[in-house]
Parts: structure tokens; C-alpha cells; sequence
């Protein structure tokens, strides 16, 4: 394996050479994304701007033996887009232009590197929405929302990224370019090698153009507060909405260091005395939106919200859901270190999962703080730390396992929307089980047999 | 505060946990997409240099140079990293590794952060001669002639953007105490700036009559020396601190309920003397007490229940919008406060200006530093301008006020430019007929 920096000269007939970086200043930057504790400088960053020169540079980082790491804006929380060692990062943030807006079959195609908010912001203004929201949609790339499956706030009614993508184009390990899906509704050709990729981590293949799926942006919204002074209850509301035949759109939970944290930060009124916050939105046509709304209050009440509060207007909405994205950054004003889990449990498992968290952060002197998609079972315990602290660090990992056992002793997952990359990577196997992970190792091997795309990430 | 990178406490860097959520509101990140240019690719470059894996290099010293400081980074950050310590840390830290050498460089530090900048007195001396030179048809005569190429590179390139020096600087337009018609409410010290005080003296002379209308006692000393904050700003916290004691000597904080900026860049550093001078304990207690007074004006005016204007700022209704001051929005957090007192203003329709808190440019002696990425700003800034069809922009900083008149003026607009204080003051003026 040789470095990706003696291919520069020639990288840089590809993409000219203002877009190749090699110099330790231009690379200590890219040697993380948004997972802490990973690091690890790349020999070499390439800014191609159009597929022709990804498949070009592909094809040379191939040749050479160059192992290659696919990168949108880096802000990945399972360190897929960390680089490897002697890598050439391939940076798609310049491939930003949204190709094409097509009103009579609401669609959108677009380029890997658009920005994820800049496309719902786009459709916004035809009636239109891109439902994927993942906490980082304000600067994260399409292309990694897609090549990581992420989710979002509004999962539990729209899905998540794979239920938005219609086609995509991906160049492959060899340098050829491959398209998979179509604009079609329906389409059964062939296997659906699209939800292959989809969620692949750039493990199979460089993803560097998308079809998007989009639908009528509802007519109404509404956001409630319930507060809670146990966190049983809480959960108790989201069974209770779930089993009454509503589905809303959101269903966050924010516990009391969460909510502490967050209003901290964006002082939008979220309490700081009770033990659980339960973030409640439902959209659709104006009538159903308020009888949902009214029922959901009245739930939360029946089951011990010791208070609900509606939004005000259409900025407080907002206002609350843009500070419930930015919980897991926001917990980060308490500790040096904050360490993310994305574990996620069937939903009537998700009481005793949040439960066992809390007993697993104290049995292990850990300061937690625990929020998520209460809706779809999804959890982030954030464990507060501090990475100079080895024997913290040990007892975080300790903690880790503890929770990752019981997820999957309850029939969960151990990512749900974040991924495997570097960070899950011990416990795929065991989730999945010996045959099932060597079916996956066979596929990366059928589409990659030299191992050099994003190498290191899901599995050895 | 620490001097360099390497003694700084670790936690400040660590605090940044690399999520991305700055780099959408990074105006250079905007520019280039490097994440070199971005506040979390210069944190883990800061980081870097701490833990000894790298220089402090020229290349280095170049991208703290291409950082505007505008320091929206810390407004979208939700880790609450203070990156306005860092960069002045890391700007400080390549001044004493003297990563830039040079004996131009050094000599123009010099003359203006050493000499210039620190003598008040001086300082006005210097705006003598610039308006002398303005004034006297030797500016036309020396353009005409071209001894302008005489100068050196970096003056000449200065010269044209040299602002008009005022007839008059603050001292001769503010009695050194002022009190109100009725009774005072409130006693409060004004300072009146560097750059404010050479150019913008009738801003200076208006804050102080809008303090007045609003019931409070004015305390100006003639004298003033800098806040300190052009230093902060270049690496030379000591010079900075040194400036920091100076001004708690001249204008001790137990004695007035408020200490009045008008200048959003320098009550931007003014409000963190506390921190400047934590290990010195003659200064830390009395520092401290200072950040707890040191109030924007708008702020202040805010806080204290303004009295709306009776009388219109102009003959005809205006639309008006405002550009919010970098080191006031994000370095003060205020940004309800100048749309609220504008909305006071009898006749006068407020419009909301796109974009009102992307960097315009200006950034000190970034224009002089950075001239091209200075110059792509201020005409995204002005196009914005343009979008929203006003006839006045508010502002409240003077570099955001020469930039902006200097924008429109290329860009061939007619909208003019007044500091939000002006404007109140002039509607109170009117009151009178």
C-alpha cells in the first residue's frame, strides 16, 4: 500500500491543483468528523466537482493501491468518515449543485455534496417537503445522509433517508460508474442494488448523485411540551399515543441533564427542573392536527405529565425543534469529552431500556445524559467524560457493553441511525451473528475485493 | 487568559467536540470550503500546536490571519466553545514565536499597536495630520503626482480607504460632565473610541444626547486612552492589559451604574477585562466589577425603558434596515435591542436586511490584510443591502459604517448610513421643531 501523497502531482491533473491539499495545516483538519476520541491524519484531500473526475480519481487511487475515504461536511458520529492511515480523503462538499427540480413527478436530483437543509429549503418554497431531518442537516451532504441512512426527528411518521431515495448514482471500487433505481414508483428490475448502497457507509462504492423523492409539505403544525417528573412516565405517554392509532410526526425525550444542557444553550424555555421533557409535534391538514394535538395533551396528562405546554407560534416551533437537534452538542458544554450511543429497542421496550441506562451510568460512576426518538425506540445515551481520563475512558467502555448487551437482549439494534463505521464496529458480529456478517463480508469483498474503499470501517 | 496555545487550559480547547454546526455560518468556510478555513479546522489546528504535533508556522500565522474574528462561530455553537479566547491565544502565540517576520511588519506593529494606538494624545495628532493632509488639497495634489507610489506597499493600498477625519473629535463636542434637563435616573462614563473619536465624533456627541433624553448624567473624560482591543485582537495582550488597567484607573466602576460603548467591536472586548486580568490581583476584582457595567449602549437603553421619540428622524418616511455589527450580535449576543429602539422611530418603516448578521468585511484591518476575501464580502453585503430597497442602514460599529458607506458607494447606491443612535438622536432633536 503506498501513500496517497505521491499521487498528488497527478491528482492534480485530474482536479487542478488548488484542489488537492497535502500540507500538514491543510490536513490536520480532516483527520476527525463528529465522533470523539477518533483521529487520523490522511496523506492526501481531493476536491473532485464532477463524477467523471471521482471515477478518474478513483481509478488512481486503485491502481496505486491508495486506500480511500469518501467525506460530505464530516460530521458523521460513528467515525465513518474518519480517515484511514496513508489515506486520500475524497472530499464531495464542491459537488453542490442541485441538478434538477421536478414539479409534476416531485422529485429532485441532486449532487452528493448539497447540503441537506438547502434541499428541504428549496422544495420548501413549491409546497414541498424532504422529510430526513438528522440533527445535522444544516451542514451535513445528501450524499452522506445517504451513504449513512440517517434519521431524524420526524422518523417515526416519514421514515428515514432510504424511504426518500429513488435512484442513486455510485462510482465503484474499479472506477466505473454505476446507476442504480429510477423515477419510477414502481420498479422491480433487477435486484435493488440502490438499498444496497444505501446506508453502505462508502464501503462499496463513492455515491455522487441522488434522486429524492418529495411530498406535499403539510398545512399545519403543532408542537407541545409534556414535563415529566419521572421518566416511566414519559414512556408511558409514548405507548399510550402510539396504542390510541396516532402516529405524530415527533416524538423526542429529553432527560433532565439533556433539557439542563440544550436551554443552556438556546434559552427557548425548555424546563430545567423535571425529569423528563417529551418533545411533541403532529402535522398534516389543519383539522386532524388540532384533534390529534388535543388528544395527545390529554394522554400526556393521563399519564402523569405534570404539565403540557403549546407553542406558541410557528418561530417557538421551530425554535424548539432546532434546539432539540442540537442536544448532543449542547451536552458537550459539561464534560471536556462526550461519548454518543445510538441504541435502539422495539418500542415497548423502551421504559426499561432508559431505565437500565440510568442504572448503568451510576453503577459505573458516569455522568449520562439520555435523549432520543422516543417514537421509534431510538436512544442517545451521551456519556460525559473526559478522553485524558484512561480510567474513565475504561469504565465509559464497561458501561457501553452493559448497554449494548441489553439491547440486544431485547431484540434491538445497536445503531439505529448513526452506523457502524469505527465506533460500533466491536458489536456487529455479535448482533448479527456469524453467518449473517459473513454474508455482508462477502458482498464488500464481491465490490471491493482489494479492500480499499473506506477501509476499516464496519468490520476488519 | 493564557499567552500562548501551549499554556492555555487545555479544557478551552477541548471544549470544541468537532460536530460541524459552525461551519455553515463560517463566512471563509463559505468561501472555500477547506475545513482549514472553517473555526473547527483552526480549533483542532490550535490543538494540534498545543499537544506538539505541529508549528507554529507561516501557514499557520496565514489562516489566523484569513479568520475574519467575526466569531458567528460562537453564536451557532452549541458546545459553548470560546473561540474569541482562542483566537486571540493563537494570534498572540504566533506573535511571540514570530511566525511572520519581517521588518516592515514589525515596524508598522510598531508604529501603529505601539506607538499610536496606546497615546490618545498621539493618536489625535495623527488624525490631525490625516485631516491636514484630507483637507488641504495635499491628498488630490499627492494623487495627481503620484507621490502616493512613494509610499510603502502596504500604505499605499491603505491610502484610498483612509476614512475622513472629523472636524471636530469628541472632546470638543462633550463636556466632560453632561446632566440631564430633569432629574438624573442613572450616572453613567461614555467612551468614546478610537476610530469612533477621529471620524465618528457626532456619533459620540449623539449617544451622549440620547443618554441625556433618557434621563441619565454623562461623564466623557477628554482623554481616553484605547480599550485595547486592536491589540487583543493583533497578539499583544500585554499591551492590552496594560490599556485595560489604564481605562479602570480613568473611569472607576463602583462610581456609575453603567460604562457606555457605542462601538460594537470595542465593548466586544471591553466586557472582558475580567478575564484579561485574572492573574493580576491588584486589577482582577475591580476588572470583574467593570464587566458587570460595561454596557452597549443599546443594551443599556434597553434595559432602562426608552422614551419614543415625539418627532420623526426625517422630513419624508424612510425604510430602514440594519446590518448587525459582528462583535455585537455575536461577541455582545445583542441583537433585539437596536431592531427594538429603531422600531421607536416615528416614520420610519423597518425592513428586515437578508443575512443581517453575515460579516460585511471589515474586521478591523482585515480590508488591509485580506483585501480580496474583505472586498467578496462587501458586495454580498451590499447586494443584501440593495435587496431590501432602504434608504437608510443602521449600524453600530465604525469599521461595519465605513465599510458599508465604501460598498455602496462602488456599487453605485444611494442608501445612506447612520449609527442607530443618530438616528434617535435626531428624532429628539426634531421634537423641538
Amino acid at each position: 500500500m503506498s501513500s496517497a501523497l505521491s499521487l498528488a502531482p497527478l491528482l492534480a491533473g485530474i482536479v487542478g491543483e488548488s484542489n488537492v491539499l497535502t500540507a500538514a495545516e491543510d490536513l490536520v483538519p480532516y483527520g476527525f468528523d463528529g465522533t470523539a476520541a477518533l483521529r487520523q491524519r490522511p496523506a492526501a484531500v481531493v476536491f473532485p466537482t464532477t463524477t467523471a473526475q471521482v471515477a478518474e480519481c478513483v481509478r488512481l487511487a486503485i491502481q496505486a493501491s491508495v486506500p480511500i475515504v469518501t467525506r460530505g461536511s464530516g460530521t458523521g458520529l460513528s467515525g465513518g468518515s474518519v480517515p484511514a492511515a496513508e489515506s486520500l480523503v475524497l472530499c464531495l462538499a464542491r459537488m453542490n449543485t442541485i441538478l434538477d427540480l421536478d414539479l409534476e413527478n416531485l422529485t429532485l436530483r441532486a449532487q452528493a455534496g448539497v447540503v441537506t437543509q438547502t434541499i428541504d429549503q428549496t422544495v420548501a418554497q413549491h409546497g414541498l417537503l424532504y422529510p430526513p431531518d438528522p440533527g445535522s442537516m444544516r451542514i451535513s451532504t445528501i450524499g452522506g445522509n445517504v451513504a449513512e441512512n440517517s434519521g431524524g426527528l420526524r422518523g417515526l411518521k416519514y421514515g428515514v433517508t432510504r424511504d426518500y431515495v429513488m435512484a442513486i448514482e455510485t462510482v465503484l471500487a474499479d472506477g466505473r460508474i454505476a446507476r442504480f433505481g429510477s423515477a419510477c414508483v414502481k420498479d422491480v428490475a433487477g435486484y435493488s442494488l440502490k438499498d444496497l448502497f444505501i446506508g453502505s457507509e462508502g464501503t462499496l462504492g463513492v455515491i455522487t448523485e441522488v434522486l429524492l423523492k418529495l411530498v406535499p409539505r403539510p398545512a399545519a403544525r403543532q408542537t407541545m411540551l409534556a414535563l415529566y417528573d419521572d421518566i416511566e412516565a414519559a414512556a408511558s405517554t409514548v405507548s399510550a399515543i402510539i396504542a390510541a392509532r396516532i402516529i405524530p410526526c415527533t416524538l423526542e425525550f429529553l432527560d433532565h441533564m439533556t433539557a439542563l444542557c440544550v436551554e443552556d444553550y438556546a434559552h427557548v424555555g425548555l424546563p430545567t427542573d423535571c425529569a423528563a421533557v417529551l418533545l411533541m409535534e403532529t402535522d398534516g391538514h389543519p383539522a386532524a392536527v388540532a384533534d390529534e394535538a388535543a388528544k395527545m395533551a390529554a394522554i400526556a396528562r393521563e399519564h402523569g405529565a405534570r404539565e403540557v405546554r403549546t407553542a406558541r407560534d410557528e418561530a417557538e416551533a421551530l425554535g424548539l425543534a432546532a434546539a432539540r437537534r442540537n442536544a448532543f452538542s449542547a451536552l458537550a458544554r459539561r464534560r471536556p469529552t462526550t461519548i454518543l450511543e445510538d441504541v435502539t429497542v422495539p418500542r415497548n421496550k423502551l421504559a426499561t431500556m432508559v431505565t437500565f441506562i440510568a442504572e448503568t451510568a451510576e453503577a459505573h460512576h458516569l455522568e449520562v445524559g439520555t435523549f432520543g426518538h422516543m417514537g421509534d425506540g431510538n436512544l442517545h445515551p451521551t456519556f460525559l467524560t473526559d478522553e485524558r481520563d484512561a480510567d474513565a475512558m475504561a469504565r465509559v467502555h464497561h458501561a457501553l457493553d452493559a448497554i449494548v448487551t441489553r439491547t440486544l437482549e431485547l431484540g434491538g439494534t445497536i445503531t439505529g441511525e448513526h452506523g457502524v463505521g469505527l465506533a460500533k464496529k466491536p458489536w456487529l458480529r455479535r448482533q448479527m451473528g456469524d453467518d449473517s456478517f459473513e454474508v455482508m463480508r462477502q458482498v464488500k469483498h464481491a465490490l471491493d475485493p482489494n479492500g480499499l474503499l473506506n477501509p476499516g470501517k464496519m468490520f476488519d | 487568559m493564557a499567552d500562548t496555545l501551549q499554556t492555555l487550559d487545555y479544557a478551552v480547547l477541548q471544549q470544541c467536540m468537532h460536530c460541524g454546526m459552525c461551519l455553515p455560518t463560517c463566512p471563509t468556510y463559505d468561501a472555500t470550503k477547506h475545513e482549514r478555513n472553517s473555526p473547527r479546522g483552526r480549533i483542532a489546528l490550535m490543538r494540534a500546536i498545543a499537544d506538539g504535533d505541529l508549528a507554529v508556522s507561516q501557514a499557520f500565522a496565514d489562516e489566523m490571519s484569513y479568520c475574519l474574528g467575526c466569531l458567528a462561530c460562537q453564536t451557532a455553537c452549541p458546545a459553548g466553545v470560546n473561540y474569541a479566547e482562542l483566537f486571540e491565544t493563537a494570534r498572540s502565540t504566533i506573535e511571540c514565536a514570530h511566525a511572520q517576520p519581517g521588518a516592515a511588519r514589525s515596524f508598522w506593529r510598531w508604529l501603529t499597536l505601539r506607538l499610536i494606538f496606546t497615546r490618545p494624545r498621539v493618536l489625535r495628532a495623527a488624525g490631525l495630520g490625516l485631516r491636514v493632509y484630507q483637507r488641504t488639497g495635499l491628498q488630490t495634489f499627492a494623487r495627481r503626482t503620484r507621490l502616493t507610489r512613494l509610499l510603502p506597499p502596504a500604505v499605499r493600498r491603505v491610502e484610498p480607504q483612509a476614512p475622513p477625519i472629523a472636524g471636530a473629535f469628541s472632546n470638543r463636542l462633550i463636556a466632560a460632565h453632561e446632566t440631564p434637563t430633569g432629574e438624573a435616573r442613572y450616572r453613567v462614563a461614555l467612551l468614546t473610541g478610537c476610530i469612533q473619536d477621529l471620524v465618528f465624533s457626532d456619533v459620540n456627541r449623539d449617544t451622549a444626547d440620547v443618554l441625556l433624553a433618557n434621563g441619565c448624567a454623562v461623564d466623557t473624560p477628554p482623554v481616553q486612552p484605547c480599550c485595547g482591543s486592536l491589540h487583543a485582537h493583533n497578539g499583544e495582550l500585554d499591551l492590552a492589559r496594560g490599556l485595560a488597567r489604564r481605562m479602570i484607573d480613568l473611569l472607576p466602576p463602583d462610581r456609575y451604574d453603567a460604562i457606555i460603548s457605542n462601538a460594537g467591536g470595542c465593548g466586544s472586548h471591553l466586557r472582558h477585562y475580567g478575564s484579561l486580568l485574572a492573574d493580576d490581583p491588584v486589577y482582577r476584582d475591580r476588572a470583574r466589577l467593570w464587566d458587570t457595567k460595561l454596557r452597549d449602549v443599546q443594551e443599556w437603553l434597553a434595559s432602562i425603558r426608552p422614551r419614543a421619540p415625539k418627532a420623526a428622524p426625517f422630513d419624508e418616511p424612510v425604510t430602514l434596515t440594519y446590518h448587525e455589527s459582528c462583535h455585537l450580535v455575536h461577541g455582545q449576543k445583542i441583537s433585539r435591542q437596536p431592531r427594538e429602539l429603531l422600531r421607536l422611530l416615528p416614520g420610519v418603516s423597518f425592513v428586515e436586511l437578508p443575512e443581517s448578521s453575515w460579516c460585511c468585511g471589515s474586521a478591523g484591518v482585515y480590508a488591509i490584510t485580506q483585501p480580496d476575501q474583505a472586498e467578496a464580502l462587501m458586495r454580498r453585503k451590499t447586494a443584501n443591502i440593495g435587496s431590501t430597497g432602504a434608504a437608510v442602514v443602521a449600524t453600530a460599529n465604525p469599521g461595519c459604517h465605513l465599510q458599508i458607506v465604501r460598498g455602496l458607494r462602488e456599487a453605485g447606491g444611494s442608501a445612506i448610513v447612520l449609527h442607530p443612535m443618530s438616528l434617535l438622536a435626531r428624532a429628539y432633536r426634531n421634537e423641538r421643531g
